[in-house]
């Protein structure tokens, strides 16, 4: 079997924020009816978790659930579980109208950490990122810029982005660029 | 700067976040039609000043089409609604009646 790399093979910076790829991250598209109970079964029983509630992301033990539209759901995993975990839902989800698809190596993944995290993701997307209006277990679709990408907050105050591989190189730079020493703008603190 | 609420994801989305996909409720005419209705349905668009209904779609978020009612010329809105039906909602309708009383785009009053 090939090797298999992530887009920028883990490439960091560090500024007033942290910026780096995570590395290879699994990712497994979920399309279907979000309020039946199959699909809250199947997700309890092959990740443990729950179905995500509008612009959430659900934590299991085999990994997290992002709300990623009313019918569309995204599995973040290991990315060596991905297909494990494809077969799983799909054979609880048998005789359902929906789609499980593994997306893992279309995408990247980067993490902001630090204490400027806020302001460098506030920086390039149109959201509001004041706290009490983003905080931990939220998911949101947007822009970085002029690239389609999504993020979430972790417990500790780290931001994780994901956006399409092919525009890898670009999401670092941006991320790079809005976390460079001395482009504090404090708006946050 | 123009913000909608996309009703799927219920994101207050500004302009940037979403894609303007042309007019609202346009009724198609396909093959077999009248000539003049066929030609309606492709060219025939309202440009109005004042009360609009349009499509817009929240391309950079969930993705999906919706429809806004709102006016080009004061850029007030007055509310976003399902792609799923043919018409504005009475709500939507009702609040625009209150502010522009008498108002009518196509069909709609
Ligand atoms: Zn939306």
């Amino acid at each position: 079997m090939s090797n298999v790399v992530s887009a920028l093979n883990g490439v960091s910076q560090s500024g007033i924020a942290l910026v780096e790829e995570t590395g290879l991250r699994g990712m497994i598209t979920v399309r279907g009816d979000l309020a039946s109970k199959p699909m809250a079964k199947a997700l309890k029983d092959v990740l443990g978790a729950s179905v995500p509630e509008q612009r959430q992301i659900a934590s299991g033990e085999k990994g997290a659930v992002a709300w990623m539209s009313p019918d569309e759901l995204l599995v973040i995993c290991d990315h060596g579980a991905a297909e494990d975990i494809i077969a799983s839902l799909n054979a609880a989800l048998a005789g359902e109208h929906v789609l499980v698809v593994n997306v893992s190596d279309a995408r990247a993944v980067f993490k902001v950490s630090g204490e400027c995290a806020r302001e460098v993701i506030a920086k390039l997307a149109p959201v509001d990122l004041a706290p009490g209006a983003f905080e931990p277990g939220m998911m949101r679709r947007t822009r970085f810029a002029q690239v389609a990408a999504a993020f979430w907050m972790n417990d500790d105050g780290s931001f994780e982005i994901i956006c399409f591989r092919s525009v890898a190189r670009y999401v670092f730079d941006l991320l790079c660029v809005a976390s460079v020493d001395g482009s504090e703008v404090g708006f946050f603190n | 700067m123009l913000t909608l609420q996309c009703p799927y994801c219920g994101v207050w989305a500004e302009e940037t976040e979403l894609h303007a996909e042309g007019e609202a409720h346009l009724k198609r005419f396909g093959p077999g039609s009248e000539d003049e209705a066929f030609e309606g349905y492709l060219f025939m668009r309202e440009n109005p000043k004042g009360v609009h209904f349009e499509r817009w779609r929240h391309s950079n978020g969930c993705g999906k089409f919706f429809h806004a009612a709102r006016s080009t010329t004061t850029l007030e809105v007055f509310g976003t609604y399902s792609a799923q039906t043919l018409e504005p909602p009475q709500e939507i309708k009702d609040k625009i009646s209150a502010k522009y009383p008498g108002w009518s785009w196509r069909e709609f009053a």
